[in-house]
């Protein structure tokens, strides 16, 4: 076995599938060091109050993710960022904005992924109307009851979510589904409606993709126990109303009319977008994306996070929209087929 | 209205829109009152194909849509040639108590209490 230092590994993103990756990797006896630029890990965790489907409660998560550092003396640069991973010989030299180097036996891609911007879908009106928000906002403000969704200090009477903002959406070049945004939207209806039950709350959608375990368990209490209206149409336009309100249309496919409802919030399920490292990773190391633009491995079957370049991994949201239990499993099998690697190198 | 098209030879033209703000589903409300399962319906409509007197205009998933979104002059005929006999709660994955339903709106719509 060689010395320690030679079979250090870089893992870039210290979302929860760069930590659950270089958690593995320590723990099998391999050093990893982890970057990432934001000043705090974690990814995105950070900006949700709660989790689907059970409504855990981010911030426990978000700390079981920082004491499992702390217990595995990892080693994470926060505030780094990297802005460039290239080939050399038999390493990779990872490159951070300060121009510092360092080589690395194999690297962990975990660069996650970026929100829909919601302003690119001009009609909905995110940015121009203040009562129009996106599914994070609203999270943010979920935090706080003692303000959350209230107007001069009075309950909304209508808030309406809109699915899909920026995915199966070839206007904005993302066909893909964003996979979470649905059971999002079911989870916050949910909350609006515990924290404003006399609100009406409707949820305005192409599909209802409750894939996972508990998912279409808590669609039908949403719709059963708390009265949410889903209603099947795609949302047009959304318009100031003179008295500050936002006038949403749509078609009720199921009806085969149009209709038009006045809500006082419209909330917008963003997707996921890969994040910008991710092409210029993809550039400098040659890593192939697929036509999503997402990270695509060697084999998707049978090789979890393996890119078709050798020593070079990929775990999370940079592989295609995910969950936190998949971004997990994801770090962990990539670190799994890291440490194969090296030992292969030995 | 035709006043105007007296004066001017045309009128304006009525909206096929529904107004969701001006919608009255106080039958709704009162038949989810007695079945609430009846909101977890996904408008798969397993009922209608059912259905043995669909061909006499019966429709469950047609009739709960309008229901819901307050068109109860339309309802009618769409309930009319039921015949109770429950064939579509046998086959509603949610599990809806469709027959009761069913039995519920015709209270409302012929012995209103």
């Amino acid at each position: 076995m060689s010395a320690e230092k030679d079979r250090k590994v870089a893992v870039v993103g210290a979302g929860v599938a760069g930590i659950a990756a270089a958690i593995t990797l320590k723990q099998s006896g391999v050093e990893a060091d982890v970057f990432e630029k934001e000043e705090t890990v974690g990814g995105h965790l950070k900006n949700w109050h709660a989790l689907f489907p059970g409504r855990e409660n981010a911030s426990v998560v978000l700390r079981g993710v920082e004491e499992s550092i702390l217990s595995h003396n990892l080693k994470v640069q926060t505030g780094t960022m990297v802005t460039s991973v290239t080939r050399n010989e038999d390493n990779y030299r990872l490159t951070t904005e300060t121009g510092l180097s360092t080589d690395y036996k194999a690297v962990v891609l975990s660069t996650g992924f970026s929100l829909f911007n919601a302003a690119r879908k001009e009609e909905y009106g995110y940015g121009i109307y203040p009562y129009v928000i996106t599914s994070p906002e609203l999270e943010k403000l979920l935090e706080d009851p003692g303000k959350g969704l209230l107007i001069g200090g009075e309950p909304p009477k209508k808030v309406a979510f809109v699915h899909c903002v920026g995915s199966r959406d070839a206007k904005v070049g993302n066909h893909y589904c964003s996979k979470v945004c649905c059971i999002t939207g079911v989870k916050q209806a949910i909350s609006v409606k515990e924290l404003y039950p006399d609100c009406e709350v409707m949820n305005f959608y192409m599909d209802l993709r409750m894939f996972g375990l508990g998912y279409e368990e808590l669609y039908q209490e949403a719709q059963e126990k708390f009265g949410i209206n889903f209603i099947r149409g795609r949302v047009s336009e959304a318009a100031p109303t003179f008295d500050g309100a936002i006038q949403v249309k749509a078609e009720d496919t199921l009806l085969g009319r149009p209709l038009k409802v006045k809500v006082d919030w419209l909330i917008l399920l963003v997707g996921m977008e890969p994040d910008k490292m991710t092409a210029q990773l993809a550039d400098s190391l040659g890593v192939e994306t697929g036509s999503s633009g997402f990270f695509e491995g060697e084999n998707k079957f049978l090789k979890p996070g393996c890119s078709k370049v050798e020593g070079v991994f990929i775990a999370g949201a940079c592989t295609g929209p995910s969950s936190i239990p998949d971004a997990v499993n994801q770090g962990r099998a990539a670190a799994v087929s890291v440490l194969e690697y090296l030992s292969g190198k030995e | 209205m035709n006043k105007v098209k007296d004066k001017w030879g045309f009128r304006p033209e009525t909206s096929n829109t529904l107004d969701l703000d001006k919608t009255d589903i106080d039958w709704y409300r009162r038949i989810v009152e007695k079945i609430p399962g009846l909101q977890s319906c996904i408008f798969c409509g397993s009922c209608v194909s059912t259905c043995t007197v669909n061909r006499d205009g019966m429709s469950f998933r047609e009739m709960h849509l309008l229901l819901r979104r307050g068109e109860v002059q339309k309802l009618e005929k769409l309930v009319a040639p039921c015949l109770l006999c429950g064939k579509c709660a046998l086959v509603c994955p949610r599990n809806i108590d469709t027959r009761s339903v069913i039995y519920n709106l015709k209270i409302l719509m012929y012995a209103p209490v």
